[in-house]
C-alpha cells in the first residue's frame, strides 16, 4: 500500500522521529533510545515512514543507518509554504512581544 | 486586531515578498527587527530559540547568531548589513554559517526589510533574493532541516516526546 506524507506526520512520534534524523543518519537503537516506547513500536513507525518513502536507508558494517529523504519534500512550492509558516509564526511571536513591551510602557 | 500578511514568490526573479503590519509603532518595530534582546525573543520559529552571538547594527557590521533546537543542536546564521537607513529600511547578505560565522556552502540570498508608519500601526516589508535557483534549492535543503520541527505542526507534543528522555540520560 502506498501512503500520503501526511499519515507520516500525523503522529507526534514520527514527527519527532523525523526531527531527529533530520539532523543526522541514526540505527533504529539510536532512535529508541530518544523515546519511552518499546523498539518494536520504533519499528512499526520506521517502517510507516519508509512507506511514505521519507527515509533513506544506508547500511554500515552491521548497522542500519536511517536518514531523512529529503528529495521527497524538497520540492521548492512545499519548503516555500513551509517557511510562510515559519515567518508567520515568527511574526506572530513578535505581536506578542510588541503588545507585552506597549503595554509595559503606559 | 486583523493584520495583514502577504507572502509572494517570484520565481522568475527568485524572490520573495513578504509584507507584514505590526500594531505598534515604527520606533518600537524597527527596534524589535534591529536589536538583538528583541529579535532573540521572536525570530526563532518554536521550539527553535535565537541566541545571538554577536551584534553589530551598522552598514559593514554583522549579526552572528545560532537557531537553537529543542537538542540544544545550533544552527548558525550570518547577516552582514549592506545599508542601512535609521526607521526607513536596511539590506544584508544572509548564509548559513559556522559559530565564527564563516559561511558552510558559499551560498547567499539578499534582503531588503523596508518600514512605513501607516497611524497606528507600522508595515514591514521583506524582499529576499537568491542568487539563483541552484542557491535557492540549497538553501531549501539547509533551511528545510531548520524549519522541519515547526513543519512538522504541533510542536508541543515534540517537546513532551523528545525533553524528558534527554534528561534520562
Amino acid at each position: 500500500m502506498r501512503r500520503d506524507i501526511f499519515q507520516a506526520i500525523a503522529d507526534p512520534t514520527r514527527r519527532a522521529i523525523l526531527v531527529l534524523i533530520a539532523i543526522q543518519a541514526m540505527t533504529p537503537n539510536a532512535i529508541a533510545e530518544h523515546f519511552d516506547i518499546t523498539r518494536q513500536s520504533i519499528s512499526k513507525h520506521l517502517r510507516i515512514l519508509s512507506e511514505c518513502e521519507l527515509l533513506a536507508k544506508k547500511q554500515e558494517g552491521r548497522e542500519i543507518f536511517y536518514q531523512l529523504k529529503i528529495d521527497k519534500m524538497k520540492e521548492i512550492d512545499a519548503w516555500l509554504d513551509q517557511f510562510r509558516k515559519m515567518m508567520e509564526e515568527s511574526f506572530q511571536q513578535l505581536d506578542q512581544i510588541l503588545y507585552t513591551i506597549k503595554n509595559t510602557k503606559k | 486586531m486583523n493584520l495583514l500578511f502577504d507572502f509572494t514568490v517570484d520565481k522568475s526573479t527568485n524572490t520573495i515578498h513578504i509584507t507584514r503590519e505590526f500594531a505598534a509603532d515604527l520606533d518600537l518595530v524597527w527596534d524589535a527587527f534591529t536589536k538583538a534582546e528583541i529579535l532573540d525573543q521572536w525570530s526563532a520559529p518554536k521550539p527553535w530559540k535565537a541566541r545571538t552571538k554577536e551584534m553589530d547594527f551598522r552598514e559593514g557590521g554583522r549579526w552572528l547568531y545560532a537557531m537553537v533546537s529543542p537538542e540544544n543542536v545550533s544552527h548558525w546564521s550570518l547577516v552582514e548589513f549592506i545599508r542601512i537607513e535609521v526607521k526607513s529600511s536596511f539590506s544584508s547578505r544572509n548564509s548559513f554559517c559556522d559559530e565564527n560565522g564563516n559561511s558552510i556552502n558559499n551560498v547567499y540570498s539578499l534582503t531588503r526589510n523596508s518600514f512605513k508608519a501607516k497611524g497606528e500601526t507600522t508595515m514591514v516589508y521583506v524582499e529576499k533574493k537568491f542568487d539563483n535557483l541552484a542557491a535557492l534549492e540549497m538553501m531549501v535543503a539547509k533551511g528545510f532541516k531548520e524549519g522541519m520541527a515547526l513543519a512538522l505542526g504541533n510542536l508541543d507534543e515534540f517537546f513532551l516526546t523528545v525533553v524528558p528522555t534527554n534528561e534520562k540520560k
